[in-house]
């Protein structure tokens, strides 16, 4: 089943044991009734059996709507939720039980860089208390030496230096995005979680940030789970694409190489519905609209999650249908290194221009 | 050409600070026909919202300076007092805004909260406003209308929140909609939901919809006419293939160069130096002037005007048009 892993294609090469191996992750959130005796009535199947790996360097794409569970799978990995079932393995250790000095010491190599810069900076710390307080609590420098090394880190991500005393109010969307950066940065970890960390920023400033998170990358290298909805900008980032949907992988490639040939019918459909800045590339695009919304993963659809909203499965026949409906479909591999979960996998391209003609030029 | 619909101009909107004067627009010059599509991109701060909400009359004149003229159907929207405005804002122009979260009131029931603008507007009963409401969520798509008008706000996700704020808006068909930032709150799958249920309503209705949008993506695939606007005024304007294929003007090549594009496998974005400035010190000259990698002296000097190029193609640069064709050409749509 833990097929993910069993991608060899990719542009950077992938040296030895992945740096963070998730196997069979389930994470269940508990719906309980009553005030003092508590008794639980259902949960939530934010994430319900994953495995993925990250490698060394890489950056591995996450992508799914709200409520697919990509954020709950992220947080898993970095301890800041328990897994209900699995193992979290980071540099070869089992952390998922982790407890204590050892956790401690893991959380070193792993840090998170969040959504909105303007929720996730205390707005009456100082940029110099925000970006040192990681090195303060590790005690990974001297006390003397805290503020030279903030100072060094915000030039690192293009901040001044001078602006050390400033307060969070003081800067724009941009900058903020890379104060939370350069907190991440502090402890020099070998893996930083990026949730959705340019969705609220302007294009111009969004190219800004994912330029630095590229060229940190090379300097130090970094590995990044990186978490967004827009695939365009995953897709910009990514060496891997991994697409969710309630709480499962429905399919996982080399970027290119699923924005070419997806094989899932939601990935087809999440494609088809970026809007493209081309507007010829745009015309030559298959336009499928999704019905509906997301299911509730309090009581997910049986066999295929996806079967309720499939246009693929709706055009076959009775049986194929009775067939998404009761069988759930396994994570299977369709090409080198891509791999979905798809009884009746797409075959054609949703964008047809898209591997072949010279972009920007108009046709 | 008939006359339009909507027409400003050298609209002005100032608001007095302690600081010293926001110039939000300055010198908005734009007309809209019936039935078309415009887009309006630019970044935040760059006082697409500011003029559209002058448009609707949703600018206090207490706290603002209006300048100019807002034409609509001929009549000038600026002078006009409030309960002549009220009569015209929702029955004529609607808008619809971009958190869907919190333009609808929480304690309402939705169907009631549709019903209420109606009756606002027309002399019906209580009984047939809510019917109307129960049929215009059925048009955009909401399953079980009848129940659904009968449930708050927080029991809809967010797609179909703002299925019913266009429900809302569309009630009484207007002739102008004025969407600002509509999906920018969602997940690109029910963006392009609510995406084509515009695009199929406004053909249905004939509604004139004003797209304010930072995706240039959005506006590519459902506008007409596009105008980029940059620290309060349009500093191109065009068609989508004007913008996306002859853009002359840098800060269109600049945003069109920061765009991680689906079609395109580079691996380092342009993104435009600096941030954009502040509205209360605009820089002399162009205002784009201290971003723009293409500036000499005269730009730091003289503010550029509006130039058409050809049709309805104009841009705001003083470089001259060789010199853009010939960057376009060779820096802006050929991939590095």
């Amino acid at each position: 089943m833990s097929a993910v892993e069993a991608s060899p294609m990719r542009e950077k090469p992938r040296s030895g044991e992945p740096l963070l191996r998730l196997q069979g992750i389930v994470k269940h959130f508990p719906i309980t009734r009553g005030i003092i005796f508590q008794k639980k009535v259902g949960a939530v199947h934010a994430v319900d059996g994953v495995d993925l790996d990250v490698y060394p360097g890489e950056t591995v794409g996450l992508v799914g709507e709200t409520g697919c569970g990509k954020s709950t799978l992220a947080r898993v990995a970095m301890r800041l939720h328990d897994a209900t079932d699995g193992t979290v393995l980071f540099d070869g250790k089992d952390i998922t039980r982790m407890k204590g000095e050892g956790l401690r010491a893991v959380r070193r190599d792993m840090q998170m860089i969040f959504q909105d810069p303007y929720a996730s900076l205390n707005p009456r710390k100082t940029v110099g208390t925000i970006v040192g307080a990681p090195l303060r609590l590790h005690k990974t420098v001297a006390k003397n030496e805290v503020k030279t090394e903030v100072q060094n880190l915000m030039e690192l991500v293009g901040l001044n230096p001078e602006h050390y005393n400033r307060y969070p109010h003081e800067f724009s969307g941009g900058q903020r995005q890379r104060i939370g950066v350069a907190r991440a940065l502090a402890l020099r970890p070998k893996l930083i979680v990026c949730d959705e960390p340019v969705s609220a920023l302007d294009v111009s400033i969004q190219a800004q940030i994912l330029n630095l998170l590229n060229d940190l990358q090379d300097e130090f290298n970094l590995t990044y789970l990186f978490i967004a909805h827009d695939l365009s900008v995953v897709k910009h980032i990514s060496d891997r694409v991994a697409v969710m949907y309630l709480g499962k992988i429905a399919e996982a490639a080399d970027g290119t190489e699923l924005y070419r040939q997806p094989k899932h019918p939601y990935t087809g459909a999440l494609l088809s519905a970026v809007p493209i800045a081309d507007p010829n590339l745009a015309k030559t695009k298959q336009r499928i609209i999704l019905e509906g919304d997301v299911p509730s993963p309090i009581n997910p659809p049986s066999g295929c999650r996806f079967h309720p909203r499939c246009y693929k499965s709706k055009s076959l026949d009775a049986e194929s249908q009775e067939r998404c409906r009761t069988d759930e479909p396994e994570l299977l591999p369709h090409a080198p290194g891509h791999v979905a979960a798809c009884h009746f996998p797409l075959d054609a391209r949703i964008i047809d221009a898209l591997a072949e003609t010279d972009p920007g030029s108009p046709s | 050409m008939p006359e339009p619909l909507l027409e400003v101009k050298d609209l002005r909107v100032h608001f007095p600070t302690e600081d010293g004067v926001v110039k939000a627009v300055d010198g908005l010059s734009f007309s809209m026909q019936a039935g078309e599509t415009l887009g309006i991109v630019g970044e935040s701060g760059s006082g697409k919202s500011v003029s559209f909400l002058t448009v609707m009359g949703l600018i206090n004149k207490k706290s603002a300076i209006i300048e100019g003229q807002v034409l609509f159907q001929g009549q000038d929207l600026v002078q006009m007092a409030n309960d002549e405005l009220r009569e015209i804002r929702g029955a004529k122009i609607a808008m619809i805004f971009q958190d869907p979260m919190t333009s609808l009131h929480p304690f309402y029931k939705v169907g009631d909260q549709i019903s209420e603008m109606i009756l606002a507007h027309e002399d019906i009963s209580k009984k047939e406003a809510f019917d109307r409401s129960v049929e215009m969520l059925r048009r955009v798509n909401i399953p079980q209308p009848k129940e659904r008008a009968r449930q708050y706000p927080h029991e809809f996700s967010g797609g179909m929140r703002q299925r019913a704020m266009i429900a809302m808006a569309l009630s009484l068909n207007p002739d102008l909609l004025i969407a600002d930032e509509p999906t920018t709150a969602l997940d690109v799958t029910v963006q392009a939901q609510i995406l084509d249920l515009i695009d199929r309503l406004q053909s249905e209705f004939n509604t004139a919809v004003a797209l304010i949008t930072h995706d240039l993506g959005v506006v590519a695939e459902h506008c007409h006419h596009i105008q980029v606007m940059y620290a309060g005024k349009i500093v191109e304007e065009g068609t989508a293939d004007d913008i996306y294929y002859r853009p002359m003007m840098p800060y269109t090549w600049g945003l069109l160069r920061s765009l991680p594009r689906l079609g395109h496998d580079t691996d380092r974005l342009t993104p435009i130096a600096g941030a954009p400035p502040s509205l209360i010190f605009l820089p002399d000259g162009c205002s784009f002037s201290p971003r723009c990698p293409y500036v000499f002296d005269e730009c730091r000097a003289i503010e550029p005007e509006l130039l058409p190029i050809d049709g309805h193609h104009a841009a705001r640069c003083h470089l001259s048009l060789e010199d853009r064709e010939r960057i376009v050409a060779q820096e802006i749509l050929a991939p590095s």
